[in-house]
């Protein structure tokens, strides 16, 4: 049980005022951003970043999980209430929350989303908490060949299992590497793709183009939709929340299935959207009366929010374990380690005892928390949908700005953060996937660096990449996923015509 | 705007309309971008050639990476570019139609405004002019609401950032002038 004693250690380091304080600005923060439109999670963490520069890293990590945890939980209070899903995860909430909302149970729904959002976190920093140790010690013995296979792994199994057009993910992920490559070459110090421009030559930073791609273009796709709204006020008693309590052990089964779902689609970069997605689709196959979902059920609203918050939190895991994030966001938040002066990865668990355990145990606190703070203020964060988009536009651009030229103090990247909105823009609306991008434009750098470390080691020998069970199987399972999509469609053509 | 006690309603007004003509397709800006991408990829493989793409003692030089992976963006746009073409007869999508260009472009031009400003004036004078221009003149908003919002908002930024957090942000003219 070292881990609970590390736990403990955790929950030490947090218990400061200017850290509650932070979490607090942290949660509220988060759930503004999770209920306004063209913003989200993701967006959010990107924009608010530069605020956390001049923190030490713990204040700085606390503050910004915080953020994304506000965010998960606001994006179901416009869901239940407006029919807007604030995040794609939350669509699926929509379907049983908003009938329930327009028979009078918004606040019904609403505690039922909060309360199994708390329980799918839950599961998922439990597993944190008791696994994520392990695996960063085991992965503490990888050298440059593993670490090379694992994200080899990450890369390949977005190709493999997206639900993109193949060609797209490849254009998003081949772009990202490229441009992590601009700069310096860490390896042996050669300019590279910056055609004598100086600019060019400290790199592309990762958050200067993040914030373009989903603060900025986010706007522009914003403004294209009709932005009128109606819906319903909510205000939860405390009478209604113990109901929804009471009723809750009866849920157990779909609770149970969604957090495992969530838990795994967090780890392996499926995400939260199809997360809620599989969890709201198998509490409906499961169940005894079907037709009854999608009319106003509770567990409806269970089933999505559990398998959502499970995989949003989960995706912490890897990132902090290994130093690859499960979900956009957790990207986001490994490029702010890097900016604190941290090397994520295994070593962290050795190096940063206060980091990474505040890190955990302000996961515990910031739901818990959240959990309150949510179920005691939606009235007042529903009304801040009053407030018109015009204000909040500009508003938004101006944050995007200060977090983009905060990073270097470079009016380069104001003009880079521009671009990459355009860019950003466009690619969303012909079907080009970001989340490949962004992983790739963090991790480019350390995979080639990895690949090349792996053959300066073997002078030059590919097999290294199979030179050991481990290292082995890892690349031999990332080539099958990226062929995975030609693999499966060779069977099925085998299994319909048998041979002859 | 309140309608009722347990109902909340928020108009848009200046709502693009359904019925606007479409300016052009999906597939259009499918193919331009390839084509964007492929003289992208194209630059990209000269530059890393040149700088070296091969392989030494000590295994890739510099350009190496970074070269195959420009053929394979290059590869991948060609095949996008092939499907959208074997699929032109098929009907396409709507990337946007007039009505909603009009309104991203209402965002866009004054955000690129604030930009070029933020060089002379400083970017807590240009986000006072950003949001109050975009309040009245877009939103329609009463001018007296917007400029109070645009002075509050950049000056908790100002406070927050220069002040708090001692984040050094482009100052101009009227930050000289109080001294910052």
């Amino acid at each position: 049980m070292e881990a609970l004693g590390l736990l403990l250690y955790g929950f030490k380091v947090l218990l400061t005022w200017k850290i509650l304080a932070l979490m607090m600005v942290g949660l509220v923060l988060g759930i503004f951003v999770g209920v306004l439109p063209g913003l989200g999670g993701p967006n959010g963490v990107a924009i608010l970043l530069p605020l956390t520069f001049t923190m030490d890293p713990t204040s700085a990590i606390v503050m910004l999980s915080c953020i994304y945890w506000g965010a998960l939980f606001g994006g179901a209070i416009t869901s239940i209430l407006f029919n807007i899903p604030g995040e794609a995860w939350s669509v699926a909430t929509t379907f049983d929350g908003y009938p329930m909302a327009q028979q009078g149970k918004a606040a019904e729904a609403l505690t039922a989303a909060f309360t199994s959002s708390f329980i799918g976190s839950l599961v998922a920093v439990l597993l944190i908490t008791f696994l994520s140790p392990s695996v960063a010690s085991f992965a503490l013995k990888f050298g440059p060949p593993e670490f090379f296979a694992v994200y080899f792994l990450t890369f390949c199994s977005f190709v493999g299992l997206g639900r993109e057009e193949k060609h797209k993910t490849i254009i998003s992920m081949t772009l990202g590497l490229l441009l992590a490559g601009v700069g310096m070459d860490t390896v042996s110090g050669q300019l590279r793709m910056t055609f004598g421009s100086s600019d060019l030559m400290r790199g592309i930073n990762f958050l200067v183009a993040v914030i373009g791609l989903f603060g900025i273009s986010e706007i522009l796709l914003t403004m294209e939709e009709r932005l009128a709204l109606r819906g319903h006020a909510a205000r939860i008693s405390l009478s209604v929340v113990l109901k929804v309590w009471k009723e809750l052990p009866q849920y157990w089964v779909t609770l149970v299935r969604s957090s495992a779902i969530g838990c795994w689609l967090g780890i392996t970069p499926g995400g939260a959207i199809a997360a809620s997605f599989m969890g709201y689709n198998l509490a409906k196959r499961f169940a005894k009366d079907k037709d009854s979902f999608g009319k106003g059920r509770i567990e409806g609203v269970f089933a999505p929010e559990t398998a959502a918050h499970a995989s949003g939190t989960a995706a912490l895991l890897p990132m902090l374990a290994l130093g690859i994030p499960g979900s956009g966001t957790a990207a986001i938040l490994l490029g702010g380690l890097m900016v604190w002066g941290l090397n994520p990865g295994p070593l962290l668990f050795v190096e940063h005892k206060n980091f990474v355990w505040g890190l955990i145990a302000s996961m515990y606190l910031g739901n818990v928390v959240g959990l309150v703070l949510v179920l005691t203020t939606v009235p007042f964060f529903a009304a801040v949908l009053r407030v018109p988009f015009a204000a909040i536009a500009p508003m938004i651009v101006v944050s995007c700005a200060i977090g983009a030229y905060a990073i270097q103090n470079a009016m380069f990247d104001i003009w880079l953060m521009l671009l990459f909105g355009v860019v950003g823009y466009g690619f969303k609306k012909i079907g080009i996937p970001l989340a490949p991008f962004t992983l790739a434009l963090v991790l480019g750098n350390r995979a080639e660096d990895a690949f090349r470390l792996s053959m300066i080691g073997s002078g030059g020998d590919m097999r290294v990449f199979w030179s050991n069970g481990l290292v082995g199987s890892i690349t031999t399972l990332a080539i099958v996923l990226l062929f995975w999509p030609l693999l499966s469609k060779a069977v099925s053509l085998l299994r319909r015509h048998p041979a002859q | 705007m309140q309608k009722s006690e347990d109902e909340i309603v928020v108009e848009d007004p200046g709502a693009p309309t359904g019925d606007s003509p479409p300016v052009t397709t999906n597939r259009a800006v499918d193919v331009v971008v390839s084509l964007l991408l492929l003289a992208l990829a194209a630059l990209l493989a000269f530059d890393n050639w040149r700088t070296g793409m091969s392989w030494d003692s000590t295994g890739p030089q510099a350009g190496y990476f970074p070269f195959y992976l420009s053929v394979i963006l290059g590869g991948a746009c060609l095949y996008g570019i092939g499907k959208e073409f074997l699929a032109r007869k098929q009907p396409a999508e709507t990337f946007v139609t007039r009505a909603q260009l009009y309104r991203v472009l209402q965002v866009f031009f004054p955000t690129l405004l604030f930009c070029l400003l933020m060089q002379w004036l400083g970017l807590y004078v240009a986000s006072f002019l950003l949001i109050a221009g975009f309040m009245v003149f877009i939103g329609r908003i009463a001018a007296w609401k917007s400029l109070l919002t645009a002075l509050v908002f950049s000056v908790a930024m100002f406070v927050t950032f220069q002040i708090a957090f001692d984040v050094i942000m482009p100052k101009g003219p009227l930050e000289a002038l109080l001294g910052y």
